[in-house]
């Protein structure tokens, strides 16, 4: 689906992803595999789960991300915030026996063309740039964002700002979001 | 549609991407983010930087040996399952799917609460509840107590109070402080997502009185 003008700039997770989500590439599908679930196990512990709970809940989040791949548009996330996202839905519906409240969903387009290879080649760029803010934080507030995101669950701290800058992203974001429902209207 | 006018802040989003928001807020925030783009983004943004702080944990847990055989073992069955086992139901008129899911899929059941008012409690549980208001045009809209957060959000219709006027996809947030007195306008019915934790903060004799008499 995505033009072949972009095919390997991107990065290697974000590519996997849309491997599995075109081709049903299982060998991609290894490779996240490998990638995110040590990862997701991190996470899980933080979030004072079991091992044994983690080891579940990793094979259903990384099961979740093959079944709903088509879903996946990489002109809005990467491959890590989607995955974030299942993964904290995941562990919701788990933990509190509850169905986590989502925005409806956004159809994709049938066909992406030079436009959405262009803003999602930025997107990914934009992405690089966050993750290398990320790192010249100062440790504790790198440690207040871990916390929030990728801590446990308690419903306390409401008022807490992460002190990273998001404007450029959400901005590169909200392009996508219109791009989208301008596309989703030509087609009705 | 006209753009949405009332956001909801970005740190209560935040807490929304974090899973932190209790359920009766998480549904309101997610109502909003279906309606409003701008939010979305906003969300979605956050969502980014949780999966670059997921992108920067240590990559030395390991996980079981045995548990990468296994998943890649399941594609298969997985393949071969229905999409969704208990699927997410879809928006429908004015109701977005967050909504739908918490009517489980049916049309809201209305009870009186006199002088042509009317609610349905979705969920109501200690951290807090979640209810659909109905309120014909030029109606106050009954007190609920605002001992604690609360957050109302406007799917039909429209209200205006002294801090402003709110239509479909309106988001406003209370707090304590805020002393109003919300007016559905003239016209068509005002329907409303509220939500609020002031059950948990009910000090006073008579709201609790009036709590068990209407559950609001």
């Amino acid at each position: 689906m995505e033009p072949e003008a972009i095919a390997g700039a991107l990065s290697p997770p974000t590519e996997w992803l849309i491997a599995v989500r075109d081709r049903r590439d299982r060998a991609a599908f290894g490779k996240l595999f490998d990638h995110f679930a040590p990862r997701l196990t991190a996470m899980m512990l933080k979030s004072g789960m079991t091992r044994a709970m983690a080891d579940d809940l990793v094979q259903d989040v990384l099961l979740t991300a093959w079944t709903k791949a088509g879903q996946f548009d990489p002109s809005r996330a990467q491959a890590s915030a989607w995955i974030y996202r299942i993964a904290r839905n995941r562990q919701i519906d788990h933990l509190r026996r509850e169905r986590r409240p989502l925005p409806d969903a956004l159809a994709l387009p049938e066909e992406a063309d030079e436009t959405d290879a262009a803003q999602t080649l930025a997107l990914d760029q934009e992405a690089r740039a966050l993750r290398a803010a990320l790192e010249k934080l100062a440790p504790e507030q790198r440690q207040m964002i871990e916390q929030s995101f990728l801590g446990d669950l308690t419903h306390t701290e409401i008022r807490e700002r992460t002190g990273v800058p998001l404007g450029t992203i959400k901005s590169r974001i909200r392009l996508g979001l219109e791009r989208l429902r301008h596309e989703l209207k030509e087609l009705r | 549609m006209p753009p949405v006018q009332h956001h909801i802040p970005e740190d209560i989003v935040q807490a929304y991407v974090s899973g932190r928001l209790p359920h009766a807020f998480a549904v309101v925030v997610a109502a909003h983010l279906s309606l409003c783009d701008a939010c979305r983004a906003t969300a979605e943004a956050q969502e980014a930087l949780a999966g670059a702080a997921l992108d920067a944990l240590p990559s030395d847990a390991a996980p079981d040996a045995d548990l990468r055989a296994r998943t890649l073992a399941a594609l298969d069955s997985v393949e071969a399952l229905p999409r969704e086992a208990m699927p997410i139901p879809a928006p429908a008129g004015i109701y977005p799917s967050a909504v739908m899911a918490e009517l489980g899929g049916r049309p809201p059941r209305w009870k009186s609460l006199g002088a042509g008012i009317r609610q349905t409690i979705l969920t109501a549980g200690p951290e807090g509840s979640v209810r659909l208001l109905y309120i014909p045009g030029g109606k106050a809209v009954p007190d609920h107590g605002h001992n604690g957060l609360e957050m109302t959000m406007v799917l039909q219709g429209a209200f205006q109070d002294i801090t402003g006027k709110y239509a479909r996809g309106d988001v406003q947030v209370g707090d304590p402080d805020l002393e109003h007195t919300p007016i559905a306008m003239e016209g068509e019915a005002c329907i409303c997502l509220a939500a609020t934790d002031a059950p948990l903060r009910f000090n006073a004799l008579v709201p609790r009185l009036l709590q068990r008499v209407f559950r609001i």
